[in-house]
């Protein structure tokens, strides 16, 4: 299918000023350039977990896996490995994806399955009406800790250079072309790529006049160096002040899984001749 | 009839389960229907394990207390097993570890004139009962030469020295029967999906699940499928739903732990309409419970499980024969349906090793999922007669396909709207009407015995072997549901006509089958259960039915 109208008539209900609307304008117009170079949309598949960031499932005309939450990622390998000729690309929310469904990140990129995971970052959760999430600073005022968090945020950077992604970014919601450029190559990269976009939530975390002044370009930075990557994830924490990179943190080739096997080289009839084979055999 | 058992145990990391599977292998080259129980405690050195073989002129699926042969690689075989000794029981045994009277064999010496590894120690004892036992040495030669790939020569000198120290004193008469494929419940369960048309499995280890991903990773590349092993059983469950969003047939394995960890996906493959097959073999429970040991404690939670409602399938296969016929079904309607389906096992079942009698195993058709109209735009959930909406997979062209766990619209978008989810809700039970139909032809309850017993067994699963041989002694009927959702309520009516006294068989403390017959108005008179996590015996059966019997 050519020429298809990318945006479905479902009605958006995302806030005024969410920064959800910057993400999937951004992801629609990479849909875009992905169809004028040649390729066809119908080999892309999106997943979503459940939370304010999903609803890009309903709202983008692609082939669509709307999952439950956390278990975006899980169900984008299944597909991968059922079809490597798709381009998987998993929408996530950090609620979604740093908390209940950590694990499966965790093992995503320790496999380096060739994925692209967006986490919607407004470290908050939204569609529940405004609880702490891993990223929420230490003192976070959210509805179930109502005095302010006892906690260190998580740095959903670092742990995933530590986990072995092969394709590690920050983006902005603010910041469009930066963030068009990740996604780009988040999905051009062969491997597991990971991009961390903080995400403004307009209700509940609208934290835009923090991100702004301290958002700089890692320009000049060598992506190759794991090191110098680790460094740079450890400037900021998500939690004190100091300045936040936004960029290519780190991008190496290495092999990626692949569904290793014989599914797909043999059909429905030959496999039944090998049950009757294997029957044989123990008699 | 001819009958005969052995049993043979060691500690465990002795391979008493690879020298029990030969010593089946030998009886059923005499011509015996075999029955293996494989019981071992959840250890990996050290602990007790032992096999009982059991043949039998006729299919067998359970095995006694008393054995004919004990063959004892170490002390404790002999001493534990005193209950399994008759006056006439011949112990072949080990003279370095073993102190008894029997025949016994030097297996230091043995290994030692061959220059063979103490892991081979297993042949000598082997060949020691295959002469005592009167077995022809070409048969012991032609089951090594077939079972053993690796140093099958020196394995056959070893288990010929140990042949030839001892004499047939206890001969097992040949029967007339053909020898058959031996294969695992869990193995016929893997072999029934691949009928069916599976191409991936996916699973996480859990016994007493875990063999049939042993079996299927080892088989992969000659079975053509792939198989996956992720973090946990929740991604389990998700990555098979993606192999099947994919287009590929997929299965999951698990036990009772594991598959609580599904459930969220399990409920997510209801509402989101995807086939889906799961093994769910029981052990004894709750939690941890018993890991290698038996239990049917788990069909009303499998009936259950999972939030909201929706149609699902739920097959107990009993025998072999049954695995590989109904897997493939299994795998056939969750395609046709669109549905999840189970089948469900347990440590009996699925670690016993039963003989299979292929001619018995009807192939049934693949399903092919029907066509998608290319003339309109394609909608997932299209709301069709049947409420089965026409499958399209991602990358075939023409076709946006969306799937979705929320409630959502035909084209497969979320929805609130009361009139969307309410028309949503029937078309997904519209297919349960239909499933309700299709199982109409099969036969879904499994009756034998005598019809006109004063008493009918009423049992499901692993205890068809163990009721079935009861049954037979005492002249009552046996009435097996092997397909337990949607409940064959009147097959089941059906297959008790005539009886005065229902008797419930289960190994679980709450006689979930008799409650489930129960809501469908049918009533157990009497419950006998066991939850100790060990097969019904059939003495132990046999004396509790004695008990309530007119």
């Amino acid at each position: 299918m050519t020429g298809r109208q990318l945006i479905t008539d479902a009605q958006n209900t995302w806030c005024p000023g969410c920064g959800n609307f910057s993400i999937q304008h951004t992801l629609k117009n990479v849909l875009a350039d992905i169809e004028k170079g040649g390729q066809s949309l119908d080999n892309v598949v999106l997943v979503a977990g459940i939370g304010c960031h999903a609803k890009i499932a309903d709202y983008l005309n692609i082939n669509s896996f709307y999952s439950i939450h956390g278990r975006t990622l899980p169900v984008a390998t299944g597909i991968k490995l059922a079809n490597p000729d798709l381009t998987v690309i998993c929408c996530a929310g950090d609620g979604d994806c740093y908390a209940e469904g950590l694990d499966h990140l965790i093992f995503a990129a320790k496999r380096n399955i060739d994925l692209t995971v967006i986490v919607h970052n407004n470290r908050v959760y939204g569609l529940t009406t405004g609880q702490y999430t891993p990223t929420s600073p230490r003192g976070f005022k959210g509805k179930s800790t109502p005095s302010g968090t006892r906690e260190d945020p998580l740095n959903p950077v670092e742990l995933m250079l530590a986990s072995g992604a092969t394709y590690v970014a920050r983006g902005y919601s603010k910041k469009m072309d930066l963030l068009h450029t990740l996604i780009r190559e988040g999905i051009g990269h062969r491997g597991f790529a990971f991009i961390d976009v903080l995400q403004i939530c307009a209700t509940f975390f609208p934290a835009a006049d923090y991100y702004t002044p301290r958002v700089y370009d890692l320009k000049g930075h060598d992506r190759t160096a794991f090191e110098a990557a680790c460094a740079k994830a450890r400037e900021w924490d998500y939690n004190s002040d100091a300045p936040i990179a936004l960029g290519t943190f780190y991008q190496k080739t290495s092999p990626v899984f692949e569904g290793k096997t014989g599914a797909g080289k043999m059909n429905a009839g030959e496999r039944r001749q090998a049950v009757r084979e294997l029957q044989k055999n123990r008699t | 009839m001819n009958e005969v058992s052995v049993l043979i145990g060691g500690k465990a990391g002795d391979g008493i389960n690879s020298a029990g599977a030969m010593v089946a292998q030998l009886l059923n080259h005499l011509g015996y229907r075999i029955y293996l129980y494989f019981d071992y405690p959840s250890l990996i050195r050290g602990g007790h394990n032992f096999a009982i073989i059991r043949g039998r002129e006729t299919a067998t699926g359970t095995c006694g207390t008393q054995v004919d042969f004990l063959l004892a690689l170490n002390q404790e075989t002999v001493d534990r097993h005193k209950g399994a000794q008759k006056t006439d029981t011949v112990i072949i045994y080990n003279k370095d570890l073993v102190k008894t009277t029997g025949e016994g064999i030097s297996v230091k010496e043995i290994l030692a004139a061959e220059h063979a590894p103490e892991i081979m120690g297993n042949s000598a004892i082997i060949g020691g009962f295959a002469r005592v036992a009167g077995i022809p040495w070409k048969t012991l030669e032609e089951v090594f030469s077939s079972h053993i790939p690796k140093g099958t020569d020196l394995n056959l000198r070893v288990a010929r020295r140990a042949y030839d120290q001892l004499a047939s004193v206890h001969p097992v008469p040949p029967c007339s029967n053909q020898p058959v494929p031996l294969l695992t419940g869990n193995e016929a369960i893997g072999l029934g999906m691949i009928n069916g048309g599976l191409e991936a499995y996916v699973s996480y280890p859990m016994t007493p699940s875990s063999s049939l991903l042993h079996f299927l990773a080892e088989e992969q590349e000659q079975l053509g499928i792939t198989v996956v092993h992720p973090e946990n059983e929740i991604a389990v469950i998700l990555t098979a739903l993606g192999f099947a969003y994919a287009g590929k047939k997929a299965a999951v394995g698990t036990s009772g732990g594991g598959f609580c960890l599904m459930t969220e996906g399990l409920s997510l493959a209801g509402m989101a309409e995807i086939p889906i097959v799961l093994l769910v073999s029981q052990r004894t429970g709750p939690s941890t419970g018993l890991p290698t040991y038996t239990g049917q404690s788990d069909l009303l939670f499998v009936l259950h499980a999972g939030q909201g409602e929706f149609p699902r399938f739920i097959v107990a296969p009993g025998t072999t024969e049954e695995a590989l016929y109904w897997s493939a079904a299994a795998m056939n309607i969750a395609w046709e349906f669109q549905i999840p389906a189970f089948i469900l096992s347990d440590k009996t079942f699925s670690e016993g090793t039963y003989s299979t009698d292929l001619s018995r195993v009807s192939e049934i058709p693949q399903v092919i999922p029907p066509a998608v109209d290319k003339t309109t735009p394609y909608r997932r959930y299209s709301d069709t007669p049947s409420g089965i909406s026409p499958l399209a997979f991602p990358g075939a062209g023409d076709a946006v396909i969306k799937v979705n766990g929320y409630a959502h619209d035909e084209a497969g978008i979320t929805t609130e709207e009361a009139d969307m989810v309410d028309l949503m809700t029937k078309k997904r039970f519209r297919k349960w009407e239909g499933l309700k139909e299709a199982m109409t032809p099969y036969q879904q309850v499994i009756t034998s015995g005598s019809p006109n017993g004063p008493a009918a067994l009423l049992c499901w699963g692993s205890t068809a072997g163990v009721c079935g041989e009861v049954a037979g002694q005492l002249g009552l009927r046996v009435v097996r549901p092997v397909v337990l959702s949607p409940f064959p309520a009147d097959s089941l009516k059906k297959a008790l006509e005539g009886t005065s006294k229902v008797i419930a068989v289960e190994e679980n403390a709450t006689a979930q089958l008799a409650t489930l017959a129960g809501l469908h108005g049918i009533t157990c008179h009497e419950k006998i259960l066991r939850h100790d996590g060990r097969p019904f015996t059939p003495e132990l059966l046999g004396e509790k039915i004695r008990e309530v019997l007119p």
